[in-house]
């Protein structure tokens, strides 16, 4: 067998005739710093890092690693919570965040062509002067990419009522595994053939990389109104939730954040939400004014009737903010009141909340460690933060058998094992208990159409790789892997 | 095919040899199934893979002529008998259906919980499966979305039986690949879809349209403010008779005393004579139903060219309509009209709307014109398409030659 480093080398050595000197990165103290992503537990030391600036850059990389059968990652912002971006140890890591222009907007046309290191924010505070935004917002909206919200089909508080990525993404240029670059979608709606961007959206990296991105641009608001309601407990705001909902109101957010939450929030930014609140539910409407008085009584009425004992309505954008302030920094916030935590994404049918916060409270209990909830109550999107204490002994494993019990406890309410966070290397395990292998296999027939060899971002969403028969008319030269003597590795 | 129609009786299928009634493109199919569950769909797909059969489905055949033209078909799948209401969970605002159902009945069984699909409906008649398969749209579209928008969770089965699922029942969900996405607007050529789940939107108290008539220089600016207005419309509609004016109405939606103001504003946006009334008599997008023998082209194009290429097409003797709130048009030419005609104005069309960013597409025509016309024209990213379709569909029997490229 031939030496295993030797593909890697190839690589380099064909990147080198065609980069710029400073867009290659193989010093191994400087590779062992883009050792992990937003998921700090699982560090990789990629082989090769390539800093990408241009297309171009992209398309250099991805074939040098086509021909030479090595495995490659493209990360944006690297603020992913599921490891998606995770590099591989005998692979290139696409680092794309130097590639960050916005090339063009047209507000006439609601739409704006954008680099994929751009940050989601940029691209509206770009483009608000002009009565328009990007509307998806993850929480990491002022550090995470384009480009990753693409691999990860990225939602945010918003996205009840306006959508998640997928939505807002209406073409894209992507370098294909085989390195080959290609357009999907369009500025139009409706593209003929098949929706092969629709499949790429949130495909995490497993189909290729993509290098530009056309975005909607959604009209601002004529209006935003935002409050805060104090409950007793969860179950008196996750009635609110569900009146509110029931009387046929979309607000543009419902966020919950039970008493744990509450706390370090208030340790971490002083949000100051109302004291002794055992949940507080931030819901915000947006909308013509009219809708949105109209919608804001409603609502503070089914939040009252459910026993909210105080409702603050932000009287202006700072007021707005301050009361966001709490919601967004929950996670970080949770390190000021437990040493460690895992942040997990689940989502269940929104009705059975109560009864799964109280599941919930109970599995914690009997693993002797505690969960704050932190989540989009609209939507029934669960982000649970397992608090332990990596000291004590068995609490770490506690923790991870608490957070896996979580998902088992969604998907027996028919629900999903993630809701925004991704797969990623993370719950490539869980897969199986939401699909049969029919489901996974015939998923995998996308992978096989994109990457047959497998190496686009390999050992992520998918427990198993399926093994791809060979595309006829596709190849007609010996394989890459069997020429680089490396076929036994994939 | 007679092999095949006895051997799905003896395993219990609903099958009988086609008839002249069960015509596609002129060719009667030898074998109708009509299974009434996935797990009977899958059967009789083993079947007709093992025999290299051509297979076509239909749930109540409005949308037989749409796309390319079939080859001689061996099986006709019939959904109507998968035509069942599995779940409806109103509290969390999902419905999951079997692909047979009658889009109609759907929307009726979840309005009475004060809810909607939000999906219209151009072709009177027709099956989810149907509108998923064609990913039809309407007036709709610019607030609520398309089927691609809709669509939460999905169960199909592939050309060799394999029965596969993805997505779920919430609305919430980026667990694997979303096979969904690419089976909305395939034309049954990747598999066949067996059961679907949608997410669904609230109905809104009251809608009312504002309409006026523009004179052709006034069309654009006029556009213009309406899409930059911050009135939240439901649909923004252009309707356009050659030799006519084009009439262009805002539909707005929401609480009674909202939409009353949002009227109010909408008219002096509107800032012509408008109109304001509950229905309109063209509100589903498409000039004519596709069960009409002449030729409906698909004109899609960037918001700022919708003007442009409106006018492009009344002035080659097209009735226009559409979705002009999202650049997405239908333009439908005289019964009479030949291919050579047909084919003039997508020479015309085509590259004038692919400046746009957008595509002109024959949606549906008579056999003739279908036979002689390019009816998908260019289309970005065909090799890929290709590819996925070998992956999913390898033996090529699934509704070959309808679709992109003669996929």
């Amino acid at each position: 067998m031939t030496d295993p480093k030797a593909p890697i080398a190839a690589v380099t050595a064909q990147l080198r005739s065609v980069l710029a000197s400073g867009a290659i990165v193989d010093d191994p103290t400087q590779l062992a710093t883009y050792d992990c992503d937003g998921l700090l537990h699982y560090r990789v030391t990629p082989a090769l890092v390539v800093l990408a600036r241009t297309a171009d850059d992209v398309q250099h990389a991805v074939r040098a690693c086509a021909e030479h059968g090595v495995p490659f990652v493209a990360r944006g912002s690297g603020t992913g919570l599921s490891g998606g971006a995770l590099p591989h140890a005998d692979g290139v890591l696409i680092v794309m965040s130097g590639f960050r222009e916005i090339r063009s907007v047209s507000a006439r046309d609601q739409r704006a062509v954008v680099d994929p290191g751009v940050i989601n924010l940029d691209v509206s505070t770009r483009t608000r002067p002009e009565g328009y935004y990007f509307a998806p917002d993850p929480s990491s909206q002022q550090v995470c990419s384009i480009g990753g919200n693409v691999a990860e089909n990225s939602g945010g508080a918003h996205c009840l009522k306006y959508g998640f990525t997928a939505t807002h993404v209406v073409a894209a240029e992507v370098v294909l595994p085989d390195g080959e670059r290609t357009t999907l979608g369009g500025v139009a709606p409706d593209a003929p053939g098949y929706d092969v961007l629709g499949a790429f959206v949130g495909s995490e990296g497993t189909l290729g990389v993509a290098t530009e991105v056309t975005v909607r641009l959604t009209r601002t608001p004529a209006a935003v109104q935002t409050f805060l309601a104090g409950f007793a407990d969860t179950d008196s705001a996750g009635a609110a939730v569900s009146a509110i909902i029931g009387a046929g109101i979309v607000p543009a957010a419902i966020e919950m954040m039970d008493a744990l939450a509450i706390e370090a929030a208030e340790a971490a930014v002083a949000c100051n939400y109302p004291e002794g609140a055992g949940a507080v539910l931030v819901v915000e409407l947006d909308g013509p004014e009219h809708e949105v008085q109209t919608e804001l009584r409603e609502s503070e009425a089914h939040c009252r009737t459910a026993g909210a004992f105080e409702i603050r309505i932000a009287a202006d954008d700072e007021e707005r903010q301050a009361i966001w302030r709490g919601r967004k920094s929950a996670f970080a916030a949770v390190g000021r009141i437990s040493p460690d935590y895992i942040v997990q994404d689940g989502v269940i049918p929104r009705t059975a909340l109560p009864e799964v916060l109280r599941a919930m409270t109970v599995l914690a209990r009997e693993r002797g460690v505690r969960v704050a909830n932190v989540f989009h109550a609209g939507d029934g999107n669960l982000h649970p933060l397992v608090l332990f204490d990596e000291r004590v002994p068995g609490q770490g494993d506690a923790a991870e058998e608490t957070s896996g019990a979580i998902l088992d406890l969604c998907l027996a309410h028919g629900g999903s094992i993630t809701g925004e966070h991704g797969v990623g290397a993370d719950k490539a395990k869980h897969m199986p208990k939401m699909f049969t292998d029919a489901d996974l296999d015939t998923m995998q027939l996308v992978r096989c159409a994109f990457d047959p060899t497998g190496i686009s971002n390999p050992g992520k969403v998918f427990p198993t790789p399926r093994l791809c028969g060979e595309v006829p008319g596709k190849r007609n030269a010996a394989h890459p892997v069997q020429d680089a003597g490396l076929g036994e590795v994939f | 095919m007679v092999a095949l129609t006895t051997a799905l009786r003896d395993t219990g299928i609903d099958a009988a040899d086609g008839t002249p009634a069960d015509a596609l493109d002129g060719q009667v199919p030898a074998c109708v199934a009509r299974p009434t569950s996935t797990e009977q769909v899958a059967a009789v797909l083993r079947e007709a893979s093992a025999r290299d059969a051509v297979t076509v489905v239909r749930g109540k055949g409005t949308k037989q002529t749409l796309g390319g033209v079939c080859p001689a078909t061996d099986l006709l799948i019939d959904t109507s008998a998968m035509d069942r209401l599995i779940e409806h969970q109103p509290g969390d605002l999902i419905v999951r259906v079997e692909a047979g159902m009658p889009l109609a009945a759907l929307q009726e069984h979840v309005r009475a919980s004060g809810q909607r699909l939000g999906l219209d409906e151009p072709v009177p008649g027709g099956t989810v499966g149907g509108a998923l398969a064609t990913n039809t749209s309407g007036a709709h579209r610019l607030q609520l979305g398309t089927a691609r928008d809709l669509l939460i969770g999905v169960t199909v089965v592939l050309a060799d039986g394999t029965v596969a699922r993805s997505g779920g029942k919430v609305v919430k969900n980026v667990a694997g690949y979303d096979l969904g996405k690419l089976l909305v607007g395939s034309y049954g050529t990747l598999a066949v879809i067996t059961e679907a789940t949608f997410r669904l939107h609230p109905v809104p108290d009251t809608g009312r349209w504002v309409s006026a008539t523009v004179r052709t220089d006034a069309l654009e600016p006029l556009l213009a403010r309406l899409c930059d207005s911050q009135l939240a419309p439901a649909a923004l509609e252009i309707d356009w008779q050659p030799h006519g004016s084009a009439t262009i109405a805002l539909l707005l939606e929401g609480t009674t005393d909202g939409v009353a103001g949002r009227v109010e504003a909408a008219t002096a946006e509107f800032a012509m004579p408008t109109t304001v009334d509950v229905d309109l008599d063209w509100p589903w997008s498409r000039p004519r139903a596709t069960d009409d023998p002449g030729t409906l082209l698909k004109l899609t194009c960037r918001l700022g060219a919708v003007a442009e290429i409106a006018t492009a097409a009344v002035e080659l003797g097209l009735h226009l309509r559409g979705s002009a709130g999202t650049g997405v048009l239908y333009a439908a030419a005289p019964a009479d009209a030949s291919a050579a005609s047909i084919a003039g104005m997508l020479q015309l069309l085509r590259p004038l709307t692919a400046r746009s960013g957008g595509a002109a597409v024959v949606v549906t025509a008579p056999l003739a014109i279908r036979h002689d016309v390019d009816v998908w024209g260019p289309v970005s990213g065909l090799p890929i398409m290709r590819r996925l379709k070998e992956q999913f569909d390898p033996g090529r029997l699934l509704a070959p030659g309808r679709f992109v490229g003669g996929i």
